[in-house]
């Protein structure tokens, strides 16, 4: 491929950022001082484009060094792993945390989205607007956006801060003094709490370590039972363990509620001899944090895990992929990965069994579709996070085209837990369609919002009593985040499994549970996941790209008045049926079922 | 020594496989690796198809050919799914003519599809693309560049929101007209890898503000466009155009029924392209490749597309 380039140059500092993830480049045919050697050797072919995977990585070493990216640090990057730089524009101006445009060294993302709006945020953000001026104002050194759900619901308000050559950070709850230090350049360096009040119970099974181990140190991991379930696996045989997690018949907790023993058996029985492992980390449901409160309490967890699904499987390569808005849990998941490779619980020979397994973390930018698992392949292949159509499924052609299996990470946060229990065991200890344990995330008006550990089967009552109950007088419950419904108060005695809430035309989703009293703005609460779903639609198919537009605009006139519901079915009709993927399928949902119950009137 | 007549060996082929698929109750079988899309087409069946391109990896962007497949939840494109023995597809239930309808009244609402050769379709399926109200404001030239991923702008719901912005016109032989676009790849992929290797355009940007676009939005003659113009060969819908045809449909002098279609092959170099030429008023006005040709499947290079206008140069 003859590729032409821009004529831009990259500073010296954009070079630095860019040679600092991808090393040094050899010659000037990736990018290099061009030397009389250059003309005797070409190195381009499938050699350079078989690097087109650290594109995201490279372009996130721009942003966080440099602050945005310019023409001629993409070029750069396009020299560097020849890309054409069409694509790799593409590709950058996909991710909500990317800019190709030149912005302020600081810029603050602010949350207001549904679970904070039911805690009480949008007071914060008008406190904001009064002192910093409106969002998106990018005169001076900083600037503050507002920003989709970022996974602090616990704590009713968060912002995200991105600064030049700075670490990313969080601040959680984020008053608007905190935010308006953080624009001055005061960037706390505590991190937020864990969000998990049952921490150190008895009882726990998913969440027994967290806020009880130390998450940096290996050796408590496992003095803490950590890395007993490998060693048994190892022993076990792959097929032993394959069966194992076969017989727990656990589903898959990111939302689709897939049996993860079929996934596993389909890319396990693949004749392919390349195979690989994929956490789904790229939690960005609206309301949904378990999987931040894993990584972040027990991080050596989800890298056993994922050790011991590589060995069932035949996999030797696992991509953790994590949102870019969880810097604490990516770096407590790093050290993880380096010191499990140190201790031989990684690398070449996991456990001295010859058997080969190491797992690389690549981040997230900003894009909630990439946790739809053909997406988050096409995000970590370094082209756009859209979707691909399916069949085939990712256990026949996956990442790099090769069979994978994608498990959410409270899925494998549960492989320990199957290996050291028995499958049979695991499935005994369920409801039948609904086994073992379930994490949900209480956010909203609860009195102690976080994630609960409880058996499936547990009552929506049982659980916001759990929560410490209701902030005032209860109006409604949005289960399962955005892509989720809301369910009838009537209902609060249904047990939260996934059969049960099927039966009731809802979902359990990814487990997000928020809790609306009377004093909510319910019309605003769901003109905000409208504005979500059309905020977070990739573009790449009609009924979602434009349908999500639509529905947000009808939304926008119903409230004016307007009688719109016949327009409002049509859509959700459209976004079911014929969107690519489970986004815009599940786009209208949360909207119809609020009509449904009468939600919206007060 | 025994010779061999190579000559009159034939090229045993393995057997093809058919499978038997039933649309809309009638059975049809075909080669196996055939999409329902040539499964209906086999059957008779008229689909709709916007994005689809018969010289192209199929997308199954536009949602406009969706049919029900029974054990689906959700209907499937047939331009791309694969017949399956056994499937039984209906192209023509409500809930695939309410897709259909929506789908075509989400793009006439959104876009002009003036040039796509829609309207009996539309028609067909009544779809009002004036039901979400009226269009919006539309765009300023390079606005819809700037815009950024995930940054919500509030709507009051009174007009519908539409991806019109003025043509873009920065060179003698092509000219864009992203109103018109409606986003099904096609250009994109008929610059890179299903034609020219150029990738000169890709999608650029998220969701309603998805569009085509070079590197930093840059003019087509800084970018790494060869102006082979193939992109121009496989839209459907008008959104890009020869500059010539441009220009005489704003005269409103274009006029396709008066135009003849003659049959030659491009003289500039060896490779014997097949091109037609579209005459009007005994004056060549465009130029295109047939898509069935064996050698071009449809696509040029800029001499074959462009390079003609010399032969109605008048000396004076």
């Amino acid at each position: 491929m003859d590729i032409k380039f821009m004529h831009a140059e990259a500073t010296d500092a954009e070079k630095s950022a860019v040679d600092a993830v991808l090393g040094a480049p050899d010659s000037g045919w990736d990018g290099g001082d061009h030397s009389r050697a250059d003309d005797r050797i070409a190195r381009l072919g499938h050699d350079a484009r078989s690097r087109r995977d650290e594109l995201l990585p490279a372009l996130h070493g721009l942003q966080d060094r440099i602050g945005w990216i310019s023409e001629g640090g993409l070029n750069y990057i396009c020299r560097r792993l020849t890309i054409p730089p069409a694509e790799a524009y593409g590709v950058a101006t996909f991710y909500a945390l990317l800019s190709v445009q030149e912005r302020p060294p600081i810029v603050v993302h602010v949350c207001d989205d549904t679970a904070c709006r039911a805690a009480g945020v949008m007071e914060i953000i008008e406190d904001l607007e009064s002192i910093a001026g409106a969002s998106g104002n990018a005169d001076g050194d900083s600037m503050w956006l507002t920003s989709p759900c970022l996974g602090q619901c616990d704590k009713g308000s968060a912002a995200f801060i991105q600064s030049a050559g700075a670490p990313n950070r969080v601040i959680a709850p984020s008053p608007a003094t905190d935010i308006v230090s953080a624009l001055a350049g005061e960037i706390p360096s505590t991190a937020p709490s864990l969000g998990a009040p049952q921490a150190g119970s008895a009882g726990l099974q998913l969440l027994r370590r967290v806020g009880v181990v130390d998450p940096w140190d290996l050796e408590d991991y496992r003095f803490h039972g950590g890395y007993a379930a490998l060693r048994m696996a190892v022993h076990m045989g792959p097929a032993a363990v394959l069966r194992e997690i076969k017989d727990a018949e656990v589903r898959g907790r990111g939302g689709a509620a897939f049996p993860a023993g079929i996934k596993w058996q389909g890319a396990a029985s693949h004749p392919s001899r390349t195979k690989y492992i994929v956490c789904n980390a790229d939690e960005s449901e609206t309301g949904t944090f378990k999987d931040r409160v894993l990584m972040e309490g027990d991080p050596y967890a989800v890298i056993e895990a994922m050790t011991i699904a590589g060995y069932a499987v035949g996999a030797e390569k696992g991509y953790l992929y994590i949102r870019g808005e969880y810097p604490v849990a990516e770096e407590l998941l790093a050290n993880a990965i380096t010191k499990a490779r140190a201790k031989g619980l990684l690398g070449s020979d996991v456990l001295g069994s010859g058997f080969a397994f190491d797992v690389e973390i690549r981040r997230g930018a900003g894009a909630y579709i990439c946790g739809e698992e053909t997406a988050l392949f096409n995000s970590i292949e370094g082209y756009r996070g859209e979707p691909r159509s399916k069949p085939p499924f990712p256990t026949d052609v996956g990442l790099f085209g090769e069979p994978t299996v994608v498990n959410n990470v409270e899925t494998l946060a549960n492989v320990p837990l199957i290996l050291m229990g028995g499958g049979p065991g695991f499935a005994a200890s369920g409801t039948g369609g609904s086994n073992g344990t379930k994490l949900f995330c209480l956010a909203g008006a609860v009195e102690k919002p976080g994630v609960y550990e409880v058996p499936f089967g547990t009552t929506i009552r049982e659980l916001l009593d759990l929560a410490g109950g209701v902030r005032g007088e209860l109006h409604a419950i949005l289960v399962g985040g955005a892509a989720g419904r809301f369910l009838p108060i009537s209902r609060l005695d249904t047990p939260l499994t996934f059969e049960h809430l099927r039966d009731i035309k809802g979902t359990l989703g990814s487990g997000a549970i928020m809790v609306f009293n009377t004093e909510a703005d319910m019309g605003a609460a769901v003109r905000r996941v409208a504005a979500f779903f059309r905020d977070e639609s990739c573009g790449q198919c009609v009924p979602c790209r434009v349908g999500t537009v639509r529905q947000e605009e009808a939304l926008a006139r119903m409230e004016a008045g307007s009688d719109e519901r016949a327009v409002l079915d049509d859509l959700a009709m459209v976004l079911r049926d014929a969107s690519i993927c489970g986004l815009g399928q599940l786009a209208a949902e949360a909207v119809q079922s609020a009509f449904e119950l009468g939600v919206l009137e007060s | 020594m025994t010779t061999f007549d190579t000559t009159t060996w034939t090229r045993i082929e393995p057997p093809a496989r058919k499978v038997k698929v039933s649309i809309d109750g009638e059975d049809v079988i075909v080669t196996e690796g055939a999409t329902v899309l040539d499964a209906c087409r086999q059957a008779g069946v008229d689909t709709p198809t916007l994005c689809y391109g018969d010289t192209l990896t199929p997308v199954n962007a536009c949602r406009v050919c969706v049919v029900e497949v029974e054990g689906s939840r959700a209907l499937v494109p047939a331009c791309s799914r694969e017949a399956e023995g056994g499937m039984e597809i209906s192209t023509d239930s409500n809930r695939v003519r309410k897709s259909r309808q929506l789908v075509l009244e989400l793009l006439g609402s959104s876009v002009n599809l003036k040039l796509a050769g829609m309207k009996h379709w539309m028609d067909r399926y009544d779809a009002d693309a004036g039901r979400f109200g009226p269009p919006g404001e539309p765009a300023g030239a390079g606005e819809r560049d700037q815009a950024q991923p995930g940054h919500h702008h509030d709507v009051d719901g009174a007009t519908a929101a539409t991806v019109t912005e003025p043509p873009r016109i920065d060179n003698a032989l092509y000219m864009r007209d992203y109103a018109k676009c409606i986003l099904c790849y096609k250009c994109v992929e008929a610059c890179g890898e299903d034609a020219q290797n150029t990738f000169a355009i890709a999608v650029a940007g998220r969701g309603f503000e998805a569009r085509i676009s070079t590197e930093f939005a840059v003019e087509l003659p800084d970018s790494a466009c060869v102006f082979c113009g193939n992109c121009i060969g496989v839209c459907p819908t008008g959104a890009l155009m020869p500059m010539t045809e441009w220009t005489m449909r704003q005269a409103g002098t274009w006029n396709e029924e008066e135009q003849t279609i003659t049959r030659t092959v491009c003289s500039f170099c060896g490779v014997g392209c097949n091109l037609e030429l579209h005459v009007q008023d005994n004056k060549v006005v465009k130029a295109t490749s047939p898509e069935d040709h064996s050698v071009t499947s449809g696509h040029l290079c800029i001499k074959g597309r462009f390079g003609w206008e010399h032969i109605q140069s008048v000396d004076d």
